[in-house]
């Protein structure tokens, strides 16, 4: 049955009617962006700008004996070379309010410039400044580095061993009860989160399925490569143009690794070619600066794709075990999981996220979760779209499949029994409130696809999956400085990068408000001198909380227009009336433009602001289904057809909402089936192009079926739920769901590639 | 015409979207690092530099190529259409406005690559299938949409164009 996906279904759960928000406007930057026009970060060329390269380091684990930069520096167009001797010494100090705040400095500068020792293949190691892009790479086979190579360690389970060799001499874990280990480890720090009595619980399950599951390491993929370019004038003014996910976190995080007063630094963010969690720290932006610095020139430098997969931030490889007890009629009595991820080569890895997400979907009464942050020499892990959640619940949403099957409990049946709802416990956080998991279930169980039968094929192995996700999104700051224009249009400063339709998204908010079509509302994402203080763009906050900052700045703007309309209209300021964008009281009326024209006159320009750190973010559930095709020569999975079923709260820019959807679901399938970084025993990263790191192309994929629940979120005036992360959670479980009913065999490693299902298939016959 | 001087640069002309160009470059710069480097032709993207990922895509001679793997001075005596070309002072071409009304761009730094890459397989078959979609843009990179609305985006222009035609 043919589903046009282009608009896609929607099921509501509330009776709210809005004239902007749930539309479909053309978003406000398309044109640039379907012209070239937008400028994004490697875009900028100016004046006088020199080039910048990086050297990386050839080994995964070695000590630094020494580094001869002067052939680099006698090169003819090198203009300056720096080593890790060109930031100042981090001490004891800790990062301020930037991505992770409280880790040590250290770490976060050595990964800039490796200090006395590699950590990783493709560790940055030098940086140099010339003429032109080719002259800077030159230059760079002319540094000679003496290294003294060392063993590497790659997975986490030899990590932790105990005789495992440490990579950070001085590093000492920090439990779960708060203490620090005596002696150096490779374990960062240590986890625990309980409810209930977990032993108590097994005791009473009829059955316990005990999994062990674990990972490649993935890479977020964005198309755009990172870039800089910074100019730090004599006067100590430091000016940077970068593609990043928070141009307030890159503003911080100078101020940290260069000891640089904030209010010397101006950041402005440029357009972002994708980000997905892994531009959300700094690499170059230090780089560029330092080498401007010493130049006295503009200094830009961009990666390349090489450079991006061997030493930015991809998420982390590891291990799962879950472990869940259940009562012959599928009641969940007891949860018990076991996490470990690589941090990578120094401390902070997405553990603690995986941790809380694991058994988010379900209300059982006794859990036991378990996390470790584990230091590997690989690089520095970061964010990837919920980050953590998807290793978390591949593990435990294949766990619940194998219940079902053994118990012979419709998968459907048994998760709307045990699924978590109002009022239930979260893991390290307040009973949920209102929440969607249920509402999504029930859509996908009613879905065209699950209620069409898989249709069967002579010789073909197929199967369906159905898996649930959780994430839990998250607040933040947001700010937005909104000016009223004299003909009623108004232009809405907000200071979060626009990864995928938000300024729209923000925009739509502002004019339901304000009582105006979205189109006299004209957003820019602004620079760190122009609007207030805004976290990264992450977490699927920016339309929650971004846009609930347009919300009550288009009130803090109302607010103003009211008083200005009753010192002219002659009458109290609560007499006025506020309803479908006009102003009434008194026999007076005006629009908001028309008010913006009086108002003029008198001198009165308003301007609505907001700065606003709502925690209230609701958390999203999603249900997806997957029809698969296993082709049992050669392992290869492929995916037959595909349906998303999402609660967005109040999906506040539908067609966007559906794209985030869809563009989740193809990362997941590509973890799912295919992604991962391919080292050799001595670390070394074999596939650093997109070529042998192979991403989904148009060609692998379906289209992509959507379902919009919306169970408005408490916490939002317009009931909010980020939408962005969710969508990449259930992927890999629905699809090794479907393998399993395709063949009978269980996937326990992602990706689930030809060569691995063709080995599972051959170990099952 | 491609002429060698002295400072160990070549001199090229080429034509860029019906204008004829000039440019000196070093042999060794690509077609895509002269378009955005020494012409202010910034459309054409990288994204890999080593021809998988299609954000630098151009047309030379009526072939679609990445930009990147093309040397500059082979651009001497081509033709090349880049995305700044593909709008007309008239407004834009039916794919672009296409992918607005279909939301087919999220980052949109891909855009310009597809935008091209599809414009050129309309040129060759106006009447395409999703399949024949798909195969013809599998040389095209996106990793925001999941490539539904692309897709779409692409059969609706082609529906448009034909029936303008
Ligand atoms: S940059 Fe040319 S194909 Fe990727
Ligand atoms: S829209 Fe971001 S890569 Fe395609």
């Amino acid at each position: 049955m043919a589903v046009d996906t282009r608009v896609g279904q929607t099921i509501k759960h509330h009776d709210e009617e809005y004239k902007v928000i749930g539309t479909r406007p053309i978003r406000h930057d398309g044109l640039e962006k379907v012209t070239g026009e937008a400028r994004y970060g490697s875009d900028i060329n100016l004046p006088g700008q020199l080039h910048g390269k990086v050297l990386r380091s050839p080994h995964a684990h070695a000590r630094i004996v020494s580094i001869d930069t002067s052939g680099a520096e006698a090169l003819d167009g090198v203009r300056a070379v720096i080593t890790s001797a060109a930031f100042p010494d981090p001490g004891d100090k800790l990062t301020g309010g930037g991505e992770a705040p409280g880790l040590p400095l250290k770490f976060k500068s050595a990964n800039m410039l490796a200090r006395g020792k590699v950590h990783y293949h493709g560790h940055a190691i030098a940086a140099v400044a010339a003429a032109n892009p080719h002259v800077a790479a030159e230059a760079l086979k002319l540094i000679d580095v003496e290294y003294e190579v060392l063993d590497p360690v790659l997975e986490v389970w030899d990590a932790m061993k105990p005789d495992a060799p440490v990579i950070i001499e001085d590093l000492y874990t920090a439990k779960a009860d708060g203490t620090t280990a005596e002696e150096a480890s490779n374990v960062a720090a240590e986890m625990l989160y309980e409810v209930g009595d977990v032993d108590a619980g097994f005791a009473e399950a009829d059955l316990v399925v005990d999994r062990e599951f674990t990972f490649g390491v993935v890479h977020q993929g964005y198309i755009e490569t990172h870039n800089a370019t910074a100019h730090w004038l004599k006067d100590g003014h430091l000016h940077v143009w970068c593609s990043s996910q928070g141009a307030f976190t890159i503003r911080q995080e100078l101020a940290d690794l260069l000891d640089h007063p904030i209010t010397k630094i101006h950041v402005v963010p440029m357009e972002i070619g994708g980000g997905f969690g892994g531009k959300t720290t700094a690499y170059l932006e230090p780089l560029a600066a330092l080498l401007s610095r010493q130049t006295g020139h503009p200094v830009k430098m961009a990666m390349d794709r090489a450079d991006v997969l061997k030493a930015t931030g991809p998420t982390p490889g590891g291990y799962v075990r879950v472990k869940l007890g259940v009562t012959n009629d599928g009641m969940i009595t007891a949860g018990y999981a076991n996490l470990a991820f690589d941090a990578g080569g120094y401390p902070g890895s997405v553990v603690g996220a995986g941790c809380r997400c694991v058994f988010a979907p379900y209300n059982m009464p006794n859990a036991k979760v378990e996390g470790f942050d584990v230091v590997v020499n690989k690089p520095k892990t970061h964010a990837y779209r919920a980050p953590g959640a998807t290793h978390a619940e591949f593990a435990s949403e294949t766990v619940v499949d194998e219940i079902c099957r053994t118990l012979d409990i419709d998968p459907v049946e048994f998760r709307l029994k045990n699924s978590a709802k109002e009022g239930d416990w979260q893991l390290a956080m307040p009973p949920y409130p209102r929440i969607g998991h249920i509402e999504c279930m029930e859509a996908a169980r009613d879905s065209a696809q699950w209620q069409t039968p898989l249709e069967t094929a002579p010789g073909k192995k197929r199967g369906r999956g159905i898996a649930s996700g959780f994430w839990f999104n998250i607040g933040f700051t947001s700010s937005v400085t909104a000016k009223l224009n004299s003909d009623g249009s108004v232009t809405l400063l907000e200071g979060s990068t626009d990864i995928g339709g938000t300024r729209t998204s923000i925009a739509m908010q502002f004019a339901e408000t304000l009582g105006i079509s979205v189109e006299d509302v004209d957003p820019i994402v602004a620079d760190t001198d122009s609007v207030g203080q805004t976290d990264v763009t992450g977490g699927s906050r920016v339309t929650f909380a971004t846009g609930l900052a347009a919300h009550n700045a288009a009130n803090d703007m109302k607010d103003q227009i009211v008083e200005g309309l009753a010192d002219l209209w002659d009458v109290a300021a609560d007499s006025i009336t506020h309803a479908d964008g006009t102003f009434s009281a008194n026999g007076n009326s005006a629009t908001v433009g028309e008010a913006a024209g009086l108002l003029e006159e008198e001198g009165v320009f308003p301007i609505g602001k907001n700065t606003v750190t709502p925690t209230r973010e609701g958390g999203a559930f999603a249900v997806h289904i997957a029809d698969v095709e296993v082709d049992d020569e050669t392992g290869k999975v492929e995916v037959l057809r595909y349906t998303a079923v999402q609660d967005a709260g109040v999906a506040i820019y539908p067609p966007y909402v559906e794209g985030q959807m869809q563009g989740g679901v193809v990362q997941g399938v590509g973890w799912a089936l295919n992604e991962e970084y391919v080292y050799d025993d001595d670390g070394h990263l074999l596939n650093a192009s997109l070529l042998d790191y192979r991403m989904p192309t148009a060609l692998d994929v379906p289209n992509i079926e959507t379902i919009i629940v919306e169970v408005p979120n408490p916490g939002h005036p317009y009931g909010v739920r980020g939408v962005g992360e969710v969508p990449i959670v259930p992927p890999p479980a629905a699809m090794a769901n479907a393998i399993h009913d395709a063949t009978g065999v269980r996937m326990s490693h992602l990706p689930m590639s030809p060569a691995r299902v063709q080995a599972a298939l051959a170990a099952e016959a | 015409m491609a002429t060698e001087i002295q400072s160990g640069k070549v001199h090229v002309q080429t034509t860029i979207n019906g204008e004829s160009v000039d440019f000196l470059a070093e042999p060794r710069e690509s077609l895509l690092e002269v378009l955005r480097d020494n012409l202010g032709l910034t459309g054409a993207k990288e994204g890999c530099n080593n021809g998988n990922c299609g954000a630098c895509n151009v047309v030379m001679d009526g072939v679609l190529v990445n930009s990147c793997c093309v040397l500059s001075v082979e651009a001497a005596g081509a033709s090349i259409e880049t995305i700044e070309g593909v709008a007309s002072p008239e407004g834009l071409h039916p794919l672009q406005q296409s992918f607005l009304e279909n939301a087919a761009l999220q980052c949109g730094v891909c855009t310009p690559g597809f935008i091209v890459a599809a414009k050129a397989l309309l040129e060759e078959n106006p009447n395409p299938t999703e399949y024949e979609v798909r195969w013809w843009l599998a040389g095209n990179l996106c990793r925001c949409t999941g490539y539904d609305k692309i897709v779409r985006a692409v059969l609706d222009a082609a529906e448009r164009m034909r029936a303008e035609a």
